[in-house]
C-alpha cells in the first residue's frame, strides 16, 4: 500500500467527472483550443481583385481549402478595411449591442480564416454569450433532436418521432445502425413527425450519396451530413473536395431541399491530421469554406469531437466560439450540444448552459429524444432521460430552449396513431406486415429493449423494397390518405410543396406548426440591447412556465380533500385541565378541516394516535385541542401548554412539524422540536408523546432528534409548505380553542 | 407559384394526389423560383448563398441521375483532368454555364493538388 491516497482523494476519484479524460495541451498533436503557436499570421494580398496570398500562403501553394476560400469566400470590397482593423476592435463590435448585426456581418465578410479565429479567441465566456444573443440569424430559437433505435424498428421510430414533435423539436435527425435500413427509417420518422406536428423537418444521416438520393426521392426534407474538415488531407480522406461539396450543396438546393454542412473541433485531431494548428483556427477554415460554397448553415461546436475539445484547457469555450463564428459569417448555427462530452452531469450542463441562455438557431444539433442506449449517433449531451430537466432549466431562467411539455395523457393516443400510420403505410405497399402486438409494444416502450420479437429482416426487406421500387414520398402521401390518415397526409404533402416554394432554403429556416417559415429573411434577429430582440410571446411563455410538475394551492387543497374523514371531530370549547399528568396536544387551525395528511404521507389522525399512545405508555393523560387563532407552531404549543394540567404540551402543525412546549417558556422556545416534517414516521411521533409525558413528570428525557437526510428536502417540499401554510392561514380565526375527539 | 412542370402549386392538393394526378415534376422547384431565392439571399448579405441558388437553378433542369453522376465525378481521384473538362462541356451544352465554370476550376486545382485520377 505504498501509494494509498487519503480518503478525501479516494472519494473524489469515485466521482463521475473522473471517468472523463483530460489532456495536457499539446500543439504538436493539435490538442490546443484557441491559439496554437503554429497558427498562421493573418494576411491577405490582392492583385487586380484577385487573392494572391491568404494567411501567409502564396497563391501557387494554396491547398484546395485555401483555393476555394480565396476564389469564392471573401468579400474583397471589405477585405482591406477588415484586415487592417485590430482584432480587438472586431471582437468588441461583436459584443457591443450598439453596433448592428449587419455591420459585424459586413466586416467579417472580409476577414480571412486566421483573422476571424484571432478575433473569436479574444471573447470571454460572458462576451460569447452576448455575441451569440446578438449575432444568431433567426430571432426565434429552436431545437433539433435525434430519433433512432437499435432495431431500426419503424413503429418505434414513428412513435418516438411523434413524441419528439410533440415536445417541440422542429428538426428531427435519424440514422441507422444498418446502412441498408436507411430508406425505411426516413419514411418512418417522416410519417411519425407528421403525426406529432406540422412543419417538422426530417433528415436521415448516412453516407453523402445515399443521403442525396433519399432527399431527391422526397423521403427527407433537409440534409446535414455534409462534412467539412479544416485540413486538405483530412478533407480528402473524407472522400470529398470543396468543389464536390459545393456541387452537392447546389444539388440539394436544385431539388428545393434545405441543407447545412457539418464540421467542428476535434475531427482533425481524431484523424491525426491537425497539422499542429489550433482547433479554433481549423474550424475557422471550415466555417469560411461553408460560407464560400454557399451553404446556408453549419452544424458545429465539436460534434463527434466535442469530448476531444473538452479535454483541453478552454476547450468548451472554443466550442462556443465556433458557433459564434458561424453566426458572424451570417449563417445558420446548429450549435453542437450533440455528442455526450462528459460523464459528469455538472460538466455537460456547464457546457450547454451559456448557449441555452443566449439562444441559438438550434440550441442542440442533436438532443437525443430517445433513450441513451437507442441513440445510434452515440449518446447525446441531452437525452430523453433529461427532457424534464431541460424543461425545468428553460423555466428557471425564463428562456426559450425550443421545447414544451407534451401532456403525459396525450402521448398514448399520439404514439398509437404514429405507429398505426406506419403500420398502414407498410401494409399498403406490402413492405412489411407489422403486427398489432408490435404496435402495442412500440406505443408503451421506453425504448427498443421493450419491443417484442425481432423484425430485423422485415425492416431490411422493407428498406430494400423502398429503395429498389420507384416508390416516392408522394406515394406515401396517397397511402396515408387512403388509410384514414388524412391530416398526416396533408402535413407530409405540405413538406413536399415547401420544396417548390423554396423559402425554407434561406438561412436558418424552420417552419412553425402552421407552415410559416421563420428564417433570417422572415424572422431576423433584431437584438440591440435590453428591451429588444426575441422575447417569448405570452402563449409561448405559458408553455415554458407550465411544466407538468407545477402545482397550485388549489391542486394541493384538492389532494388534501381526497384524504378527508370524520376521524377528528369537535366536542366543544376547550377548557383548562387540572390533572397534573395531563399533556395537551395542540393542533393547527386547518387540522381535521382542510389538511388531513402530513408531508411525510401520514394521516394526521394517525400521528395524533401515536402521540396519544406515547403519552399513555409513559403514564400520562393526553387530550387534543385545536388552536384556532394562530398558525405559528410556537404559539400553538404555548397555548396548548396553558390548557394542560401539567403545563406541558405538544404542538403539531397539520403538515407534521411538531414540538414539546411548557407554559413558563417564551413563545418561540421549546423543549424538543421536530422541524423536518417530511422525514418523520410513526415511531418519531410516539417518542415525542413519551418524552412529553416524561417532561410532565418533571423528568429530563434524552431529546428526540430529527432524523438526518442529505436529500434536497427543501427543494422537494417547500412549494407544498407554502401552499399548506396558505391553507392554514385561511382557517385561522380569532376564536377560542376547540376540544377535539380522535376516533379510535 | 408554379412547379417545375409549370403546374400552379395551388392545384397540387391531397385530392389530386389520391386520384393519381400529381407527377414528380409537380413537386419539383422551378429554376425561376431559385433565381428569385438568389435575389433574396443577395439582399440579405449572402452573395455566396445566392451563387449557390444560381448553380442550383441550372441543376434544377437536369435529371437526378446526371446530378448524382457529376457529384460522384467531382469526388477525389474519380476523374481525369480531361473527363472533368468533358463534364464541363456537357454542362455548357445543357445551359449550365456556372456549374461548368465550377467544374473547370476544380479541374485546374485537382491537377495541381494531385486529385485527378
Amino acid at each position: 500500500m505504498a501509494d494509498r491516497r487519503v480518503g478525501r482523494i479516494r472519494a473524489l476519484d469515485a466521482q463521475r467527472v473522473n471517468l472523463d479524460g483530460f489532456a495536457v495541451e499539446n500543439a504538436d498533436l493539435g490538442l490546443i483550443a484557441l491559439r496554437s503557436p503554429h497558427d498562421p499570421e493573418p494576411s491577405l494580398r490582392l492583385v487586380d481583385g484577385r487573392v494572391v496570398e491568404l494567411d501567409g500562403v502564396a497563391e501557387a501553394d494554396f491547398d484546395t481549402i485555401d483555393a476555394f476560400i480565396a476564389a469564392h469566400g471573401l468579400d474583397l470590397a471589405v477585405a482591406e478595411e477588415a484586415m487592417a482593423l485590430p482584432d480587438v476592435e472586431i471582437a468588441r463590435s461583436m459584443v457591443d449591442f450598439a453596433v448592428p448585426r449587419s455591420a459585424v456581418v459586413r466586416l467579417v465578410g472580409g476577414c480571412t480564416p486566421a483573422k476571424l479565429a484571432r478575433v473569436l479567441a479574444l471573447l470571454r465566456p460572458a462576451e460569447l454569450t452576448m455575441a451569440m444573443t446578438k449575432l444568431r440569424a433567426r430571432r426565434t430559437p429552436s431545437n433539433q433532436g435525434h430519433v433512432t433505435n437499435r432495431a431500426d424498428d419503424p413503429l418505434l421510430l414513428a412513435a418516438d418521432a411523434a413524441t419528439a414533435a410533440a415536445y417541440g423539436f422542429r428538426e428531427l435527425e435519424t440514422t441507422v445502425p444498418v446502412l441498408a435500413d436507411a430508406p425505411s427509417n426516413a419514411v418512418a420518422v417522416s410519417v411519425g413527425a407528421a403525426v406529432g406536428a406540422g412543419g417538422v423537418l426530417v433528415q436521415c444521416s448516412v453516407e453523402e450519396a445515399l443521403e442525396l438520393e433519399l432527399g431527391l426521392r422526397g423521403f427527407v426534407s433537409y440534409a446535414e451530413t455534409v462534412s467539412l474538415y479544416g485540413t486538405e488531407d483530412v478533407f480528402t480522406d473524407g472522400d470529398d473536395t470543396p468543389w464536390s461539396k459545393a456541387f452537392l450543396t447546389s444539388a440539394y438546393a436544385s431539388r428545393g431541399i434545405k441543407m447545412r454542412v457539418s464540421s467542428g473541433a476535434g475531427a482533425e485531431v481524431l484523424m491525426g491530421g491537425a497539422e499542429r494548428r489550433s482547433m479554433l483556427y481549423l474550424e475557422s477554415r471550415c466555417v469560411s469554406l461553408a460560407r464560400a460554397i454557399g451553404a446556408q448553415g453549419v452544424q458545429n461546436g465539436g460534434i463527434d469531437g466535442a469530448s476531444v475539445a473538452a479535454a483541453v484547457p478552454a476547450g468548451v469555450r472554443e466550442l462556443m466560439a465556433e458557433n459564434v463564428m458561424v453566426m458572424a459569417r451570417n449563417l445558420e448555427a446548429c450549435t453542437g450540444n450533440d455528442a455526450l462530452m462528459s460523464e459528469s452531469d455538472v460538466r455537460r450542463t456547464s457546457r450547454t448552459l451559456p448557449i441555452l441562455l443566449a439562444g441559438s438557431d438550434f440550441v442542440c444539433s442533436g438532443f437525443g429524444t430517445i433513450q441513451r442506449y437507442d441513440n445510434m449517433f452515440g449518446p447525446s449531451n441531452w437525452n430523453a432521460e433529461d427532457l424534464d430537466d431541460w424543461l425545468a432549466m428553460q423555466r428557471d431562467w425564463g428562456v426559450d430552449g425550443g421545447l414544451k411539455t407534451a401532456p403525459p395523457e396525450s402521448l398514448e393516443p399520439l404514439r398509437r396513431r404514429a405507429a398505426e400510420a406506419v403500420q398502414a403505410v407498410y401494409r399498403w405497399f406490402g413492405l412489411a406486415d407489422l403486427s398489432d402486438e408490435s404496435v402495442d409494444a412500440a406505443v408503451d416502450a421506453v425504448g427498443s429493449k421493450d419491443l417484442v420479437g425481432d423484425d430485423a429482416l422485415s425492416v431490411l426487406n422493407a428498406a430494400r423494397t423502398i429503395r429498389e421500387s420507384a416508390l416516392s414520398m408522394v406515394d406515401v402521401v396517397a397511402a396515408l390518405a387512403e388509410s384514414g390518415f388524412e391530416e398526416e397526409a396533408s402535413r407530409v404533402l405540405d413538406m413536399l410543396k415547401a420544396r417548390v416554394v423554396g423559402d425554407y432554403l434561406q438561412t436558418a429556416a424552420i417552419f412553425d406548426a402552421e407552415m410559416n417559415v421563420l428564417s433570417l429573411v422572415t424572422d431576423p434577429n433584431d437584438y440591440a440591447g435590453p428591451g429588444t430582440g426575441y422575447e417569448p410571446a405570452p402563449a409561448r411563455q405559458a408553455e415554458i412556465d407550465a411544466i407538468r410538475q407545477a402545482k397550485s394551492v388549489e391542486d394541493l387543497r384538492a389532494e388534501q380533500a381526497s384524504w378527508a374523514s370524520s376521524s377528528v371531530s369537535v366536542v366543544g370549547p376547550a377548557a383548562v385541565g387540572t390533572d397534573p399528568r395531563e399533556v395537551v396536544v395542540g393542533v393547527s387551525p386547518a387540522t381535521g378541516r382542510e389538511i388531513w395528511r402530513t408531508l411525510s404521507g401520514l394521516l394526521v389522525v394517525d400521528v395524533l394516535r401515536e402521540i396519544l399512545a406515547g403519552i399513555e405508555e409513559e403514564g400520562g393523560a393526553g387530550r387534543v385541542v385545536r388552536i384556532n387563532d394562530t398558525l405559528d407552531l410556537g404559539m400553538i404549543g404555548l397555548s396548548a401548554a396553558r390548557l394542560a394540567g401539567s403545563g406541558v404540551s405538544i404542538g403539531l402543525q397539520a403538515k407534521g412539524t411538531a414540538l414539546i412546549h411548557r407554559r413558563d417558556l417564551p413563545p418561540l422556545a421549546n423543549l424538543e422540536l421536530y422541524s423536518v416534517a417530511p422525514v418523520l414516521d410513526r415511531e418519531h411521533y410516539r417518542l415525542l408523546g413519551v418524552n412529553a409525558a416524561r417532561h410532565a413528570r418533571g423528568a429530563v428525557p434524552e431529546p428526540a432528534k430529527n432524523p438526518y437526510t442529505d436529500e434536497a428536502i427543501e427543494a422537494r417540499y417547500h412549494t407544498a409548505v407554502v401552499s399548506l401554510i396558505a391553507v392554514e392561514r385561511g382557517c385561522c380565526a380569532p376564536v377560542g380553542p376547540d376540544e377535539l375527539k380522535v376516533a379510535e | 407559384m408554379k412547379a417545375f412542370s409549370g403546374r400552379p402549386l395551388d392545384s397540387v392538393t391531397l385530392d389530386a394526389v389520391r386520384s393519381g394526378d400529381v407527377s414528380a415534376d409537380d413537386l419539383r422547384i422551378h429554376p425561376e423560383t431559385l433565381e428569385h431565392q438568389a435575389q433574396v439571399a443577395e439582399a440579405h448579405g449572402n452573395p455566396q448563398l445566392a451563387a449557390n441558388f444560381r448553380r442550383a437553378a441550372e441543376l434544377a433542369a437536369l435529371d437526378d441521375a446526371d446530378v448524382m453522376r457529376i457529384y460522384e465525378a467531382l469526388r477525389p481521384r474519380r476523374s481525369t483532368y480531361a473527363e472533368l473538362h468533358e463534364i464541363a462541356e456537357w454542362l455548357t451544352s445543357r445551359g449550365a454555364v456556372v456549374n461548368a465554370a465550377l467544374v473547370r476550376e476544380a479541374a485546374a486545382v485537382y491537377q495541381r493538388r494531385s486529385l485527378c485520377r
